[in-house]
């Protein structure tokens, strides 16, 4: 069956609303079409990734649609900037960059989108219920979305994100339709499991080694019990750098995932995958988790820090100051922020030596302060995307050893690696 | 059959990857060369070569960066895939609607995906619909 619109979206197609609406049906024409969508659907809100600068494409492409006149018709958040709009002096890269993420911020608020700025925008108030249609751009966000929230967005990119704001449409495909969000695969995780203190190492080494056996199928994982929101969001965050996982089922833990049956959708895997040891071993290594090296910095919040973790580093740092020779910086949302300086929490930390970055992420832009020794992240994100951003060496490690570190000065071994290997 | 994403036409030498890649931060957005440190074809230049790779992966970014790339002349000519990617077809249909330049991406068929990464120069012609040709060309 062709693609079929409705009056109101071939109008717009035809230009009946205006040149912005039209390029923006233009865009989910085309990919309903590559999806083989035989309609399109409403959305309810959206997230945008194309304010990130890339480039004056980025910038071209978000003026012509905001002086068409284009108006998001659903509530719309923004992901992250290239600079740190609120602390714009930590930002070390070329001025043209910092110019042009300026330029978005002003085309990206004319065509009205809340300024979120952050990659984790189910942190924020309000977020998607259980069912809703959203589009959603944004790798780790998409996989929350579908994963822990069960809300229903396909793997969208720059671009179309906007496009679906503006048209309150997506193409009927793929993630939005129950059919399209039954696992594949089945990973079994035996012989290890997640204790209090090995649980960082735990979701992000599955989340890194799911990512490179699925590449871009549904997973449902089996023989993991428990997991907070934070460990998902890292299991996530990690599958979908690795691989291109944009939906991954936990049976007895994610909201679509009862059990491997119900996840699977009644059929038969198509692969079943063993997981255990020596395999987190293994991921563990390729993060930077054996790195011996002098330290320059830490760096926490990939994706964005939620208010648990904020409590957490707290609790790690228990009133210690930050080392003089290293830097730990902690990527969040403003509105996190904002929660956090409200306890008073901000201060503390920045007193300690902690710097705060608000709507960009130190793996993706010049924030790092120039200096000597390995970066130690508790996030397979960043210990994936850095080392080719930055030219930085890694070290892989749980957020209580990142702080230990810190306050150190130097790269303090975790113990919780060697427990959940049993190297 | 194949299955053109993005309609256009390109040739040049073949450069096949083996393994997918995510174009942002797997791609060198000023040079067009690979700088994904994981990927084994970690420094092969992509600009004005006929891509051939199985998927793409990871970031949804990559629409913009091969926008980019497209703009500023560092593109590949042509991207023939394996697996259906509709963010590297969003960035080409943005690059055309803004500058007018097609970059064709299309899914192949694995006999006609395997032939192509044997092959040491490619023409593509891709128009819409499903009858994307590919011509092998001798050497410069």
């Amino acid at each position: 069956m062709p693609l079929r619109l409705d009056a109101d979206e071939r109008a717009w197609l035809d230009g009946a609303a205006g040149p912005a609406r039209r390029l923006a049906m233009r865009l989910i024409v085309h990919a309903a079409r590559n999806a083989r969508a035989e309609r399109l659907r409403p959305i309810t809100r959206a997230h945008v990734d194309g304010c990130l600068y890339h480039g004056p494409v980025s910038v071209d492409f978000a003026r012509t649609l905001a002086d068409a006149g284009a108006r998001v018709v659903v509530p719309t958040t923004l992901n992250v900037s290239a600079i740190d709009h609120l602390h714009p002096d930590l930002f070390r890269g070329a001025a043209r960059i910092a110019d042009g993420a300026r330029a978005l911020r002003r085309a990206y608020a004319a065509m009205g989108c809340r300024q979120t700025w952050t990659c984790a925008p189910y942190q924020l108030p309000d977020r998607p219920a259980f069912g809703e249609q959203i589009a959603w751009a944004e790798s780790n966000a998409i996989v929350f979305a579908n994963s822990v929230l069960g809300a229903r967005t396909e793997r969208y990119g720059d671009f179309i994100d906007i496009a679906a704001a503006i048209t309150g449409r997506v193409p009927d495909a793929g993630l939005h339709r129950d059919e399209g969000r039954h696992a594949r695969v089945l990973v079994q995780v035996r012989g290890v499991s997640a204790t209090e203190r090995t649980r960082d190492l735990f979701f992000a080494a599955l989340g890194h080694q799911v990512g490179l056996a699925v590449g871009g199928a549904i997973p449902v994982i089996e023989g993991v019990d428990h997991a907070a929101e934070d460990d998902l969001k890292a299991l996530g965050a990690a599958a979908a750098s690795s691989g291109a996982v944009a939906m991954f089922h936990v049976a007895g833990v994610t909201p679509e995932a009862p059990t491997v049956a119900a996840a699977l959708g009644g059929r038969p895997p198509e692969r079943v995958v063993r997981m255990g040891p020596a395999d987190l071993a293994a991921a563990l290594r390729a993060l930077g988790g054996d790195t011996d090296a002098p330290l320059g910095a830490v760096c926490l919040g990939t994706p964005h820090f939620s208010v648990a973790e904020f409590r957490r580093l707290r609790a790690a740092l228990a009133g210690r100051p930050i080392d003089s020779s290293v830097r730990l910086y902690v990527s969040t949302g403003r509105d996190v922020l904002a929660a956090v300086a409200a306890e008073g929490w901000a201060d503390d930390l920045r007193a300690a030596g902690v710097t705060l970055v608000t709507d960009t992420c130190t793996y993706l832009t010049p924030i790092l302060e120039p200096r000597p020794g390995a970066v130690m992240t508790n996030s397979a994100k960043w210990a994936w995307y850095a080392p080719g951003n930055l030219g930085c060496q890694v070290v892989f490690a749980s957020l209580e050893a990142c702080v230990e570190s810190a306050v150190r000065g130097r790269v303090c071994h975790d113990p919780a690696m060697r427990e959940l290997t049993g190297a | 059959m194949p299955e053109v994403l993005h309609a256009g036409r390109g040739a040049g030498a073949v450069v096949v990857l083996d393994a997918p890649l995510s174009f942002w931060g797997g791609v060198d957005e000023a040079e067009g060369t690979v700088i994904d440190v994981h990927h084994p074809q970690r420094g092969a230049p992509l600009a004005g070569r006929v891509l051939v790779m199985p998927a793409g992966r990871g970031s949804s970014s990559s629409s913009s960066v091969l926008a980019e790339l497209i703009r500023n002349g560092h593109a590949p000519a042509a991207i023939l895939l394996r697996e259906a990617d509709p963010i590297l077809a969003m960035g080409a249909l943005v690059a055309a609607e803004l500058y007018g330049r097609q970059v064709p991406v299309v899914v192949l068929e694995p006999d006609a995906y395997a032939a192509a990464a044997r092959a040491a120069r490619l023409a593509v012609t891709a128009p819409e619909g499903d009858d994307a040709r590919l011509v092998p060309l001798p050497a410069p």
